[in-house]
């Protein structure tokens, strides 16, 4: 396109007005800006000596962890439906008939390559067992890549650290049944 | 000609043929769910998936008439003027209702389910199902029980009673059966009569639901990661056509792939489960130089030149060829010999056999010869050598000091020569071998070079019913290891990557035996005795058969 070209609509400055010639307004404007962030309220945290707080730590997506069922176990029925959904393509599941007679199928080996996950959350949405879920715990560091490789193990410690302030979901479904049903009970009365 | 209308649209079958209305309809572009029919078995028209309004039209008047009840598209034969509709509302409401009924008792415990993927349960229930669960059934898990060469789901059975008549018609075995009524129908085996014949596997494919699972592949991938090559299986010189699926660059498993003119949709459990030796640790893999200090390891480039050298400047070389060769590798090489050195001797290797060939009842030959391309390897040597050596009089030869220099293409999957044989054959001052695993031969070698298998090099085989079949590369060789053609490739001289399809047309060219394979290949290979005169009506038959 040429600059002469009947297509291009040539826009001009409107011109300043006195009072902007001046620069005093804007000048103000944006010094009260500064001076309301002097006196508000402070957001920022000195981490790593204060931690974050979540007004919502259940939706925050930070380390995974794998869940227990009720006897312990670790809950993955090793679907691979977490490692189809991924796509940092970071999980990596070894399978094998559960040595348990109510249980099929379970993981021998369950691996997230944490310097590969990008913590979309795909995994969690896709786990048709709430097996696999997010944690809170966004801090996480190590010496080598080979660390931050967790396994099986690393993932239900995980489970076990962040159940108590983030219990499961399965777990948190089950307590509102039971609050309605308590509800519904107490209302009758 | 016949003519049947499906769903408005007008096919012709030939006359005498005989179709039924799925397969009538499959023409048309309809298809009509089923379960429990299967091309090869008998028809039941148990699962009554496949219910379709039927009618006839008046060949006069033109007027049609349709049965009030539906009726069985599997075992409903198609004859002219017949009228077939699949889409209309009440066809639509009896497919939902099977549906339903199927997952009323279904433990739906697909996550981990080795068939959901490819499960025609799923398929279904989502193309003609309902979305909505009307029952109050909780997802169960389902009963495991072991069957012998199979895991069998027993809740996950839909009842639709292939394996049961497999094994009745096909395999001729009758382990497989129903025990119970109504509701409480299971498949089962007697107490101390397992499922165990060499066509069990088949049985997994056919079931369309996850109740039998191979114990091979049980929870090893999903099918969704897995992708599949269509190849040529290896193992026996029937040669059926099979799909080979990997995931990254590991064979998961072999599936038959239908082709009328060999296997049909059968493959034997020697050939599907077969595969695990191309992934095993001892693998001979890159090149391997024997020195008086030891063996060493040295780079292709390297080994070629001494190939070349040694071959140009011996009295008498030979290049022995096995029957594991694509055509176009044993061509390759078989002409790069003959034309470096114009004494050479082309030699054919042992050819392994096990027994007698096994017949099953449904027209399954497993044949004794246990490898997959004799008869391609042995006209390529016939046409191309001066006195092809059989193994025996090769020994002899070698052994009488009147071959100097040796190559030998191995590629044996099971050992294939005693320590004497292989003193014989050192006895040459010159002798590079290239097989799959260590053998009497291998650590005497001069050169040992790593090879690679069916499911790595891309070519063709010959049946034994002059049938050629194409293969497709699937994985990779390990590591170090190259295909006998791309090393012939680079020896004759010829730039870029090994191209197989090139040198077939070269071959179809050169040797009247396979004129019949120029051009595209079809998946069901080509016949080479189509160019030939008058075949007898024996060969022909046994052929089919």
């Amino acid at each position: 396109m040429k600059p002469d070209s009947s297509e291009i609509r040539w826009v001009d400055e409107p011109p300043l007005t006195p009072a902007e010639r001046s620069y005093l307004p804007l000048f103000i404007e944006g010094l009260t800006t500064t001076l309301r962030h002097l006196v508000s309220p402070k957001i920022t945290v000195q981490f790593p000596e204060e931690r974050h707080e979540f007004p919502d730590p259940i939706i925050y997506r930070g380390v995974h962890r794998l869940n227990r069922d009720e006897q312990g176990r670790v809950k993955c029925v090793a679907c691979f439906l977490c490692a189809t959904a991924c796509p940092a393509h970071c999980i990596d599941i070894v399978a094998a008939p559960s040595p348990w007679p109510d249980r099929e199928k379970y993981p021998v080996v369950f691996n997230i390559d944490m310097l590969r996950c990008i913590f979309c959350g795909m995994c969690e949405e896709a786990c048709p067992v709430d097996a696999i879920e997010l944690t809170s715990l966004y801090d996480l560091s190590g010496k080598s890549r080979e660390e931050m490789i967790f396994d099986k193990e690393k993932l239900l410690s995980v489970y076990d650290q962040t159940k108590d302030l983030e219990p499961p979901r399965w777990m948190r479904e089950r307590d509102v049944v039971e609050d309605q049903k308590t509800d519904s009970a107490s209302g009758e009365n | 000609m016949p003519v049947v209308i499906v769903d408005g649209k007008e096919i012709e079958i030939r006359a005498g043929e005989r179709l039924n209305a799925i397969e009538a309809a499959a023409r048309a572009g309809v298809e009509i769910p089923h379960y429990c029919w299967h091309p090869g078995l008998s028809v039941v028209a148990s699962c009554r998936m496949c219910l379709i309004e039927m009618g006839t039209r008046d060949p006069q008047t033109g007027k049609i008439v349709m049965l009030p009840k539906l009726v069985p598209a599997c075992n409903t034969l198609v004859k002219d003027g017949m009228v077939i509709v699949t889409n209309t509302e009440k066809v639509a409401r009896a497919r939902a209702m099977v549906e339903e009924d199927l997952l009323l008792r279904h433990p739906i415990d697909c996550p981990i389910c080795d068939k959901a993927g490819e499960c025609r349960l799923q398929d279904y229930h989502f193309q003609y199902g309902q979305g909505e669960r009307r029952a109050d059934i909780r997802p169960i898990t389902s009963r495991k029980r072991d069957i012998g060469d199979l895991f069998l789901f027993v809740d996950r059975c839909i009842m639709c009673s292939r394996c049961v008549r497999f094994t009745r018609e096909i395999s001729g075995t009758s382990e497989l059966m129903i025990v119970n009524r109504g509701t409480h129908e299971e498949i089962d085996v007697l107490p101390d009569v397992p499922l165990h014949n060499k066509l069990s596997g088949n049985v997994v494919d056919l079931c369309p639901v996850g109740a039998l699972a191979d114990k091979d592949f049980l929870y090893k991938q999903r099918v969704w990661f897995l992708r599949r090559k269509a190849s040529v299986c290896g193992l026996c010189a029937t040669g059926c056509s099979i799909w080979i699926e990997e995931n990254q660059d590991r064979v998961h498993r072999i599936k038959p792939r239908e082709n009328m003119f060999v296997n049909k949709w059968w493959i034997c459990n020697d050939g599907r489960y077969g595969y695990p030796f191309i992934h095993h640790p001892s693998r001979i893999r890159g090149v391997v130089r024997r020195t008086t200090s030891g063996q060493v390891a040295v780079g292709w480039n390297e080994a070629l030149r001494e190939i070349e050298e040694k071959v140009r400047t011996a009295c008498r070389p030979a290049l022995c060829l096995s029957p594991f060769l694509t055509n176009e590798e044993a061509y390759l090489a078989a002409r790069w010999m003959r034309n470096t050195h114009p004494e050479s001797v082309i030699a054919l290797g042992p050819v392994p056999r096990e027994g007698e060939d096994e017949r099953f009842p449904g027209g399954f030959v497993i044949s004794a010869e246990k490898c997959p391309n004799r008869l391609g390897v042995e006209a390529i040597a016939h046409g191309l050598g001066n006195g092809v050596l059989g193994w025996p009089e090769f020994l002899e030869e070698i052994a009488a000091g009147r071959i100097d220099r040796v190559i030998v293409l191995a590629g044996y999957i099971k050992p294939w020569l005693d320590e004497t044989q292989a003193e014989t054959v050192r006895k040459a001052n010159w002798v590079a071998l290239a097989d799959l695993f260590p053998s009497p031969l291998s650590d005497k070698v001069d050169l040992l070079l790593g090879m690679a298998t069916y499911a790595e090099h891309e070519g063709s085989y010959v049946n034994r019913h002059h049938r050629l079949q194409w293969l497709q590369r699937a994985v990779r060789p390990p590591l170090g290891s190259r295909c006998v053609g791309m090393v012939f490739w680079e020896l004759s001289g010829r730039t870029g990557v090994y191209q197989p399809r090139t040198v077939l047309a070269e071959l179809a060219a050169e040797l009247p035996y396979f004129s019949a394979a120029t051009g595209e290949i079809p998946d069901v290979g080509v016949d080479l005795r189509v160019n030939q005169l008058a075949p007898s009506t024996a060969e022909t038959q046994a052929s089919t058969a």
